[in-house]
This record gives structure tokens, sequence and C-alpha cells, in this order.
């Protein structure tokens, strides 16, 4: 069973929903990464999505556009984010870790590498963002099993039935879905529209749904959690670091005051 | 020269071998296969064929001529030189066969807004033009940095009633109006057909660019035969995304004839300020592709130069990749230097005015044609003319008008 299986499965038995945080690696600077990431589990986040900075994040919003070009003046490389897992991994061997980023970093180190740096640094999913299941299938699909590495994959709004079966058949670990038609940050959520379109995804897969893409705030993060089986928080988290730029020491405290919030929204506490 | 038979490419999910594909969010997946399939279906409707031959001749103004430049060729004491003179189209210049194509695709699908990047403007202005033409409300991404050093097709574009959105995310370039295009259609996917204007992005846009500038070839060919008695022995065209160089070739493939594609080498390969994927590039993944990218030693897409903002881009379309790798093309890079004296030449021998990016084009055919023999025949692709380009020449010149 894998990192994420098991997080999955302790949860369930809990009857809890996962809270699942995304932070862009080495933004505002490579030093606070590690902190955070223990911070966010201590707060009570459950997955940890670490974003992978690349120059061109097509899919992304503004506030998670800035998070990667300051991050990047910092060189902050996906061998460098490979680091820093691993050395995450040596201080917690429970919280598993997704990277999310863009498919050419990992083309120029090469498949094999990255699959094999990514299983000894302790990485425990992969979500590319530019990669669909049928793109994935011939290169990336095989390493990534191999290895025992979650591939995580993406479903919309737009997504047909067919995509959805697809989706779920070749991923693993959870599926992510996209609340809204848009980039990342890009709006509020439609709860009901999520509800509607939830309930055909559900009829068609059997792992575990994750919704993202527009959850702001505690509340929202309440109601997210009635329908899906986990939350993804993403640009919220980095509007924060964005916030207090010019006061750094205070980004960790807004960042865990945050997640402990959504943490007792989820939970219905 | 390894010429093609029975030339099919690209495959069922838009792969030139390697290249190519769809890589993008899975938002995007289901327009895509929307897109595809109108594509497919009408590039079979007689209606629909009949209709955009009706606006390439009395909209466009197709043909365009073949024109004999006897005077360089003369001066020059090599091959005959053919110029294709898409800078006469509308518009002035090559762009313009596409948004035609694709406007009328988004109206048989009911898309009632056009969005579309653009670098020099060009493009641009041929998207705002159609849009004007068919009452399409119309946004066109551009890079803060070419907004600034393109004004005139700003001001163009607005005078035609689109929307000129400067794009301040990156290098603030082509490439950031691209990603900035893709995130519009992401959110606006309903109602929004996205007009890309090269053979780059994810399938169908490479292939079906392509087949919308093939007429540039499919007329070149008839022409040449007309005028020449004969194949040419050499075609050449520049490249950036490299729409008027596949729009060449493409019938020409099975040909016996030598096929170069001329980039942008700015100040020069070994100065690291260009913008030749095919020539100092890797193949890698970006704007929904795979495909030649110009990158750093971490897969980070770098800023690329040229004094032609329609070539400064650090991809370029997936088939030229694999025309690259099987030696059916050849490509070449020219620097700024030698594009602007071969805008002077041009000018001075025959009394046209080129774009830079098409500089770049005849360049490297005065070279090829000067060692050629008098009988021997090349074929430029005049892709656009140069007025646009007049302030960014005299700059050079330490004028300013």
């Amino acid at each position: 069973m894998s990192r994420i299986q098991a997080c999955f499965a302790r949860l369930a038995a809990q009857g809890r929903k996962a809270l699942i945080p995304f932070l862009t690696a080495g933004d505002p600077d490579p030093k606070f990464t590690l902190p955070w990431l223990s911070a966010m589990v201590a707060a009570g986040a459950d997955i940890l999505e670490l974003g992978v900075p690349f120059s061109d994040p097509m899919a992304d919003g503004p506030v998670i556009q800035r998070a990667s070009e300051r991050a990047l003046a910092h060189k902050v490389s996906l061998k460098r984010v490979l680091e820093l897992v691993a050395q995450f991994r040596l201080r917690d061997q429970i919280t598993p870790i997704v990277l999310m980023g863009y498919l050419n970093p990992i083309e120029c180190m090469g498949y094999r590498a990255f699959v094999a740096t990514a299983k000894q640094a302790g990485v425990d999913g992969v979500l590319v963002v530019d990669l669909p299941p049928e793109e994935a299938k011939e290169r990336m699909l095989p390493l990534l099993y191999q290895a025992g590495i979650d591939p995580i994959f993406l479903l919309a709004p737009t997504s047909t039935p067919e995509r959805i079966r697809h989706a779920d058949a070749l991923g693993r670990g959870y599926l992510y879905y996209v609340s809204l038609k848009g980039v990342t940050g890009a709006g509020h959520l439609d709860l009901e529209d999520v509800a509607t379109k939830l309930g055909m995804v559900r009829s068609l897969t059997h792992l575990p749904i994750g919704v993202g893409f527009g959850v702001k705030d505690a509340s929202t993060a309440a109601s997210v959690a009635k329908l899906a089986d986990a939350v993804v928080v993403g640009s919220a988290l980095v509007q924060k670091v964005e916030e207090n730029l010019n006061h750094p020491d205070k980004i960790e405290a807004a960042i865990v005051s945050l997640i402990s919030e959504m943490r007792k929204g989820i939970d219905g506490v | 020269m390894t010429v093609l038979k029975n030339y099919r490419l690209p495959d069922e999910r838009g792969h030139f071998g390697d290249y190519g594909g769809i890589f993008v969010a899975e938002t995007l997946m289901y327009p895509l296969e929307e897109l595809t399939r109108a594509y497919h279906k009408y590039l079979r409707d007689a209606e629909f064929l009949a209709e955009l031959e009706r606006d390439l001749k009395d909209y466009v103004g197709r043909p365009s001529p073949l024109y004999y430049a006897e005077r360089l060729s003369r001066e020059l004491g090599g091959a005959r030189i053919y110029l294709k003179r898409e800078d006469l189209n509308h518009t002035g210049a090559h762009k313009i066969n596409n948004t035609v194509g694709q406007a009328l695709l988004a109206q048989r699908m009911g898309k009632r807004r056009v969005i579309a990047e653009t670098g020099a403007g060009q493009h641009g202005v041929a998207t705002a033009t159609v849009a004007a033409r068919f009452g399409l409300k119309c946004v066109v991404y551009m890079g803060e940095v070419d907004v600034e050093r393109q004004k005139l097709n700003v001001y163009r574009m607005s005078l035609l009633g689109a929307e000129v959105r400067p794009v301040r995310s990156g290098s603030r370039t082509l490439k950031d109006a691209l990603n900035e295009a893709l995130r519009d259609w992401v959110t606006n996917v309903d109602d929004t057909f996205y007009i890309i204007g090269t053979v780059a992005g994810p399938h169908p846009y490479p292939a079906m660019v392509r087949d919308f500038q093939a007429v540039i070839g499919r007329e070149a060919k008839r022409q040449i035969l007309e005028q020449a008695g004969r194949l040419p022995d050499a075609l050449v065209a520049c490249v950036g995304g490299g729409s008027n160089a596949i729009g060449l070739f493409y019938p020409f493939l099975e040909d016996e004839v030598a096929l170069y594609g001329v980039e942008a080498a700015g100040t020069g390969i070994a100065s690291g300020h260009h913008a030749a994927s095919l020539c100092a590039g890797r193949p890698g993944v970006l704007h929904g592709n795979r495909t030649y990218l110009l990158e750093d030693e971490d897969g980070q897409i770098v800023e690329t130069h040229s004094i032609s903002a329609g070539l400064d881009y650090p991809g370029v379309g997936p088939e030229h990749a694999w025309l690259k790798d099987t030696g059916r093309a050849k490509y070449v890079a020219v620097t700024d230097e030698e594009a602007l004296e071969a805008f002077h030449r041009l000018t001075r021998t025959e009394g046209i005015l080129p774009a830079l990016e098409s500089s770049h084009a005849v360049a490297y055919a005065l070279q090829l044609a000067k060692d050629m023999d008098k009988d021997q025949v090349v074929l430029v692709n005049l892709s656009g003319r140069g007025d646009k380009d007049i302030h960014t020449v005299a700059a050079r010149e330490g004028l300013k008008l």
C-alpha cells in the first residue's frame, strides 16, 4: 500500500476527509520550504502538494505564477526540489508528498532519472499538469508504476465520461477534480455545480476524489469536504506568502492559521 | 535528399514521430477534441471549402503572384530566384490565409468570441481583421515588450475593434502571450475559439494551420511549372513557429526539391542571443506539443532574441522538428546583420520591401543561389511586407522617424 493509499485508508477509518495544501517549492526562498512543510503537517495537513517551479506555468493564475518566478530567482530546479523532498523524508516518514508541475523539467532531466531520483527522495505522487493520461501512457506511467509512485490525474468540468473512466483506470492514489473552468486561484467555486458533477464522477470512478481550484477559506473547505474525499488549497495559501513578503517571519504563522481553520472546518469542529 | 513517399502525418493523436501530440491541462482536452472533429469534418465539406476558396480569392487577394527576381538573380550570377509574394496579401503577410480559415471554422462551431496571441502583431492584425469582418468579439494577447516595439500594429488592431491585452508575466514576449491566451481559453472554453497563428500548440493546430497555409505551396508549384517549366531545385522560407515554411514545403514533400528553413541567429548562435530552436535547441514540451526548444540546463524556457519579432520564439512547430530529424528539410540560421543586408538589397534591386522575418529567407537564398548554376531555380517565400519594420530598421541606423 502506498503512503497515499494508507493515508486515505486511515482517514476513512476515522470518518475524516483529507486536507491537501499546496506550496511552490523555494518560494520566496528555499530555506523556508522545509520548516513550512512540517508546520503545515503539525497544523493538520494530511498530504503535501509541492509545486515545481516552471518558467511557463500555463495552467496557473497570477498568484502561483509569481510564486514560480520568486522560486526561479533562487534557481530552484527540479533537482533542487527533489533534494528538499529527501531532506523532508529524513524527519517525516508518514506524510505523503505529491510533486505538482509541468512536463518540460522532467523531459529535460530524463524520465528514468527523474523517477529513480524521486523514488529515492521519497516522493509519493506525481501530478504533471500538461501530461494527460494519453501522453503519459507510453513513457511516464510504466516507470511510475514500477517505482510505486502514484500518478495523479486531473479531472475537469469538461471531462467526458470516457475520459473520467480512463483517468480512474490509469491513475493511482487519488483523482484531482478541478472545480472550475479556469486557472488556479481564478475565483470561488460553485458548490452546486461541483456537487452535480462529482455525483457523476463518483459513479464512474473508484479512486478517492480531491477537489481544488477556488477553495479560499474554511467555510468553502468545509462544504467541499462534504462532497469530496480531499480538499486541496493552493492559491489561498500562496497568497499568504505573497501578502507577507516584506515580513517573511510572519508567513509561517499566517499559513498555519489558515490550515488550522480549514482543518476545523473540514472536521466539522 | 530524403524524399518522402505517401506522407500521412500526423497520426490520429497529432504525432509527427516523437513530436507534436497533446500536452495540455485536462480542461482543454474536450475543446481540443471538439475542434479536431470540426476540422476533420469541414476540411472535407464542399460548401466550407468553396466558401474558403472564395474568401481567399476575393478577400485575401489570392493567388499571390510568383515573381521572378530577374535583376537580383542576374546581379548574383547564380540560380534564378523566384519570390512567392505573400506580402501582397490583404494585411500584408501569409498570416491571413490561416485566420480566414479558422474564423470560418469558429463560425461553423458557433463560437462568437475569438482570441489570439501575437508577437510582431501580424497574426494579431490578421485575426482582428477577420473578427471585424465576421462580427466576432476579439481579444489579442501581446507581450508588453512587443506592445512597445510594435505600436503601429497595436493601433491597427484597436482600429479593427479588437482589444489588445498587454502581457506582463515572464519575459513579456510572444511565449508569454501564448501562455496568457491558453489561460483565457481555459476560462472561456464555452464560447471562445482560440486562433493560434502558427503550426505549434496542441493537436490539431499544427496540422490544421498547415492545411490552411498549404495554399502557398500548391499555388507556387503550379506557378513555377507555368513560368519555369520545371520544379524548383530548392525552397527557402524563414522559420519562427514555422507556418509560412510548412505552407510552402508541404505540397513539395514528395518531390525532388531541397527544403531550407531559415531560423533567426540573432547576434550569432555562439552569443546565446538568438531564436534558433532547431539549430541550437533540444527536444522538450511547451505550449501543448513536443518539439525543439531553447531551454536552460534545468528545462526552464529561456528568453530569445531576434531583430524580427515574428521569429522571436523559443519553440518551433513539431512537423519541422520531425522534418529535421528525418533529414527531409535542412535548417540553417541567419543573423540580424545578414537579414538587414538582405532587406536593403531586395529593396534596392527589386523595389520590394520585405518583412524582417522574410529577409532571413532572402539572406539565405542569396548565399545558396550564388553557388548554383544559372539554369537552376530557388523559390523563396516572401512571407510578409516590411512596412511594419521601418522603425526598427531606421533605429538601427540611428534615425528616429
